[in-house]
């Protein structure tokens, strides 16, 4: 694999292996210390994303490996002028491999198609994170220890989130998945995004806006959050934002191994009483996040 | 309504009545020395009406501008008065600063220098896709 832009770049195969991978390191983290010793990962963040930036930086130093970049628009090459294609170039000579942040969709692509080593997108935009829904996949296969025949729920913001649809993406290629949309009309599901993953492939969902009602029947349940900048009204913002809390006496009826995620940074959608609960899956969801791109930076540096 | 037929070029005929002009400036015929003939809304069994431009002199012509457009427009060419082929026009894969990404989001709105370029993502509804924000193209105006 030379490049990840889109979790689609993907096969099936490649991600089982990836998930694979990052179960060996979790198991034997000590045989992997050296790995990509006098190697250099770049962090190229045109905006800033403290918690991705940190758990590629993370990901690349337990694996021996240095780290090199920036962060922000205001520090960087950007700021003067220059082209993602010439930065990416300059950066090709001295690092290994490259995360990359861009507010501009695309962005990634470009410097893939410059850069003369790999790039991982590390967010373009709202249009594609694929490490996220990496992170995401190997969160269920490690809490389910399966990909196959489960209900997941997802709630909230269904309408901008693209990691929700990567993820219905990602796991509508797996068998016996239902998905069941929690959310009030205003954030409901794209109508392309069920025509063309979910009709397309006969995978049977419903959508509700009744988080309660839908609770005893998940397996997992992905709360995502409301943000504020994809409003153009306030008032909508503060009526919204709250519509969809998930609390302790909530999960009252909830399947005893019901897997809660949640992508992070929260605002309020999950009470913090939930968060001692042995359900809750979201911060080892971070930890996860950190070993999958260590299996990944793996993979493209063609390093076993 | 009659116009001389040519003894060497291209005639381009079933183009939907209407776009003979967006073809006309898609495939730069302005720019060519040889003469060429726009005849709009011509009678068509086929079509109703229809318009055809006929080209002298010139053998070439970017049939994936025409694809794009078009895929039922027809192109035959001739030599010494007459019909010596056909070129198959098939909707092309890829298509270059033929048309412009218009989402402001998409890394084309500040980086001025990057090609335009589509993909075909779907035959069956003719959609082409911008390579870095998949944003559809709304239209298959030039
Ligand atoms: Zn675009």
């Amino acid at each position: 694999m030379d490049n990840l832009i889109d979790i689609l770049d993907l096969s099936v195969e490649e991600i089982d292996e990836l998930v694979e991978k990052a179960k060996d390191i979790i198991n034997n983290p000590d045989a992997y210390r050296e790995k990509c010793r006098y190697k250099k990962l770049a962090t190229l963040f045109f905006e800033p994303s403290t918690r991705t930036r940190l758990s590629f930086e993370s990901a690349m130093l337990d694996l021996g490996g240095n780290v090199i970049g920036f962060s922000g628009a205001d520090n960087s090459s950007a700021a003067k002028g220059e082209s993602v294609s010439d930065t990416v170039r300059t950066v090709g000579c001295y690092a290994d491999i490259i995360a990359m942040r861009h507010p501009k969709e695309g962005a990634p692509l470009v410097a893939s198609m410059h850069a003369g080593i790999p790039v991982i997108n590390a967010g373009d935009g709202g249009h594609n994170h694929p490490t996220q829904t990496l992170t995401d996949l190997l969160t269920i296969n490690m809490e389910k220890g399966r990909f196959t025949d489960m209900t997941i729920g997802l709630c909230g913001d269904l309408k901008f989130g693209r990691t929700v649809h990567s993820l219905i993406e990602a796991m509508s290629r797996y068998s016996g998945i239902r998905f069941v949309f929690i959310s009030p009309k205003e954030l409901k599901l794209p109508s392309y995004v069920v025509d063309e993953y979910l009709t397309k492939n006969n995978i049977p969902f419903e959508e509700t806006n009744d988080l309660m009602a839908a609770m005893p029947n998940l397996d997992i349940l992905y709360m995502t959050r409301v943000q504020r900048e994809r409003f153009f009204n306030e008032e909508d913002y503060i009526r919204l934002k709250d519509s969809y809390i998930l609390t302790r006496e909530k999960l009252a009826e909830a399947k005893a191994d019901l897997t809660i995620m949640h992508p992070l940074p929260r605002v309020n959608e999950i009470s913090v009483d939930v968060d001692d609960d042995e359900r809750a899956a979201y911060f080892k969801q971070v930890r996860y996040g950190k070993f999958i791109r260590m299996a990944l930076i793996l993979k493209m540096l063609g390093i076993e | 309504m009659n116009i001389d037929g040519i003894t060497n070029g291209l005639v381009i005929d079933h183009i939907e009545a209407g776009k003979g002009m967006e073809l006309y400036n898609a495939l730069h015929l302005g720019d060519l020395e040889s003469s060429v003939a726009l005849i709009k809304n011509v009678t068509s069994h086929k079509m109703g009406k229809k318009d055809i431009i006929k080209v002298d002199e010139v053998l070439d012509v970017d049939l994936d501008v025409l694809g794009f457009i078009d895929p039922n427009i027809t192109v035959n060419i001739i030599k010494d008065n007459e019909i010596v082929g056909k070129k198959h026009i098939e909707l092309p894969k890829k298509v270059t600063n033929l048309i412009k990404c218009k989402n402001p989001r998409c890394i084309t709105s500040t980086e001025q220098e990057l090609p335009h370029i589509f993909k075909l993502t779907d035959p069956a509804t003719r959609t082409y896709r911008c390579i870095y924000c998949e944003t559809k193209a709304r239209e298959t105006r030039v």
